[in-house]
């Protein structure tokens, strides 16, 4: 079945409602309203308000009782209504969520997925924009994953709710409507930390994930590049043999995301491939991301976001090296 | 309930004698506060479910927590912070105030899934100032969640006196901004405290409740702490002349239930159990492979090369 970002989700939910009785979706305005996105549609009519629950408007208290719940027994799935006001439970999962194994030598656990709207390019307000995946993948204890379309989101959803741990499911908000593409109607799973080799080729590997992808994918499409993109899916854990590999068969390493360029994703897989594969590359390594402040106003996004120019230049440079 | 109050203070002793010769971490002294952790501890139900934060030693003891794993724990291994099946409870939690979301979450779900039981959540009186605090007490009244707090008002939060904290007349009042049943209790009278908490248990299903228990930390906020830069000799003095374990002493012996002969074989009866826990938590032998493998659910390709990497080249020897 044709289905968008918004409902593979909504369908995965489904699912998930379905399959497991101690899964329990909570977060602000996600009942009758079915969230901000409208990613939760109708499934409060559906399952109840007991299992599909409205909370105040407080972050941490939406991620602590969540982990309450895990703790006890519950599978829930919160929903964070942007990635921007999370910075207001983020002592929650960095402190709790992310150690509890750790804390209680795996006796007591938190399995539980925080769905979360990431990332710009649909001019929304301030901290409506921002892609934090690196704060989160640098905690550890955290999975981290961000499909980047509608059949990786629903299968990465049904993967992570057989997970005992606490993922964090980041939706790229412009991803959400962009395109459809098939979803089987019936449960499937894609691989936690697994990413996909999107496109194969020899010239150079084009590491992605999130909207950078179908931004990469068009432009490889218009230069006719033969290059192999990978799309990361889940960013930690990291897929680094898929990478190491790849960039051994091309020699050339160019990463693309849409987070600042300092300390991000990008200068994690930089430096994995620097320590295991520096004398097979033929080209310095490239990274294409946001400039290294914070996500501006609506006004200025296009001159923040990368540009499938700015990654057009970089094929070009990097093949020319 | 005397009996662990003794048991709570040795206990104390102990660790900060461990603590002081090198063999324990840092350590947070619960002496003062004995009325207030083993009174309400003693009003739990088999299937309540405990919430700490740090300072709650006595409640571990009166919930059968395995004294050999507290001795591990505070030695700074989080084996010793192995969850038994049966204790009921959560760990040991640091950051002040931010258990209490993880309580009403446990209160949310044991009357989502029916069952008749209640979380009893703890808190100092530094804790009520965080936001947490608030929001949880707010999501209970929400919820009519089946969770009783006990603020842990022993005054002092490190340095900060009760009257820093707050301009609240008192801070069971906070309850009523959430909706829901606030009380006040002397904390160094036992007889009130499991009162107190019997009654909120016993209502824990038409929703929470506060409990404000008035007590005193008689000695440092941790081992890490010196009082005498903030407080003086004659304030800890008045408190001790309110000390929980010689009020509830005095009754007993009163009514002839207790006696010095009595108090001398509890005392040494509970210090062999607490020197034989020691000397099996001295035998612990830390195994740093045990880090790695209590991450994930599962062993991610990169956390295992890291774990080998470190396993062959043992750089820790």
């Amino acid at each position: 079945m044709q289905m968008n970002m918004v409902s593979a989700i909504n369908n995965a939910l489904d699912t998930i409602l379905k399959q497991d009785p101690a899964a329990i979706l909570l977060g602000e305005d996600i009942g009758k309203d079915g969230g901000v996105f409208r990613v939760t549609d109708g499934l409060q009519a559906k399952f109840g308000e007991d299992r599909v629950m409205d909370t105040p408007l407080a972050e941490s208290g939406i991620l602590g009782a969540s982990i309450g719940m895990a703790m006890a027994g519950l599978h829930p799935i919160p929903e964070i209504q942007f990635a921007g006001f999370m910075y207001l439970g983020f002592d929650q999962l960095v402190s709790h969520a992310a150690r509890y194994r750790m804390r209680t030598r795996s006796s007591l656990t938190v399995p539980m997925i925080v769905r979360t709207p990431v990332s710009g390019g649909v001019r929304a307000l301030e901290h409506h924009s921002e892609s934090p995946e690196a704060l989160y993948a640098h905690v550890g204890g955290l999975v981290v994953l961000e499909p980047s379309g509608p059949y990786d989101a629903k299968g990465l959803l049904l993967a992570a709710a057989k997970l005992k741990d606490p993922v964090l499911f980041l939706e790229a908000t412009k991803l959400y409507r962009l395109f459809k593409e098939e979803v089987p109607e019936d449960a499937y799973e894609v691989p936690i930390g697994k990413a996909n080799v999107v496109r194969q080729g020899n010239a150079l590997t084009i590491v992605t994930y999130g909207t950078m992808v179908p931004l990469v994918k068009s432009v490889v499409e218009d230069k006719k590049t033969d290059a192999e993109i990978i799309d990361l899916r889940t960013i930690n854990p990291l897929d680094e043999s898929t990478i190491i590999s790849s960039v051994k068969k091309t020699t050339r390493l160019l990463i693309v995301h849409e987070a600042p360029l300092s300390f991000g994703v990008g200068a994690e897989i930089a430096a994995r491939v620097a320590e295991k594969a520096i004398y097979e590359l033929e080209a310095p390594i490239m990274r294409v991301a946001s400039p290294s402040f914070p996500y501006p106003d609506p006004g200025y996004e296009k001159y923040y976001v990368p540009t499938e120019k700015k990654v057009a230049d970089a094929i070009d440079k990097i093949l020319s090296a | 309930m005397y009996k662990y109050m003794l048991f709570a203070r040795a206990l104390d002793a102990k660790m900060l004698s461990l603590q002081r010769q090198g063999r324990a971490a840092t350590y947070a002294p619960l002496i003062g506060e004995e009325a207030t952790q083993i009174g309400s501890a003693f009003a739990f139900r088999n299937q309540d479910v405990f919430v700490p934060n740090f300072r709650q030693h006595g409640v571990f003891l009166v919930r059968n927590f395995p004294l050999e794993n507290f001795f591990v724990y505070w030695k700074g291994y989080e084996d010793g912070g192995k969850i038994p099946a049966t204790f009921n409870g959560t760990a040991v939690c640091v950051p002040v105030g931010s258990q209490m979301p993880h309580a009403v979450g446990i209160a949310f779900a044991l009357k989502h899934m029916n069952k008749d039981a209640a979380v009893i959540a703890y808190v100092g009186d530094g804790g009520t100032s965080e936001g947490d605090f608030y929001e949880a007490l707010n999501f209970s009244g929400v919820w009519k969640a089946p969770l009783v707090t006990i603020i842990e008002n022993n005054q002092w939060a490190i340095s900060v006196p009760r009257s820093k904290q707050t301009a609240a007349q008192t801070l069971a009042q906070k309850a009523i901004a959430a909706g829901i049943r606030g009380v006040q209790v002397d904390g160094n009278d036992l007889i009130a405290v499991y009162k107190a908490t019997s009654e909120a248990i016993a209502n824990a299903r038409s929703g929470p409740t506060v409990i404000e228990c008035v007590t005193y930390r008689m000695s440092m906020h941790t081992t890490a702490d010196d009082p005498t830069k903030y407080r003086t000799d004659e304030e800890v003095a008045e408190w001790q002349k309110k000390d929980p374990i010689a009020r509830v002493k005095a009754y007993l012996v009163k009514k002839s239930f207790w006696n010095e002969d009595m108090e001398k074989q509890t005392n040494d009866e509970q210090l062999k159990q607490i020197d034989d826990a020691v000397d099996k938590a001295e035998q612990f032998k830390p195994d740093p492979m045990s880090m790695y493998d209590n991450v994930y659910s599962f062993m991610p390709e990169v956390l295992k090369e890291e774990r080998d990497a470190a396993a062959a080249a043992n750089s820790w020897q």
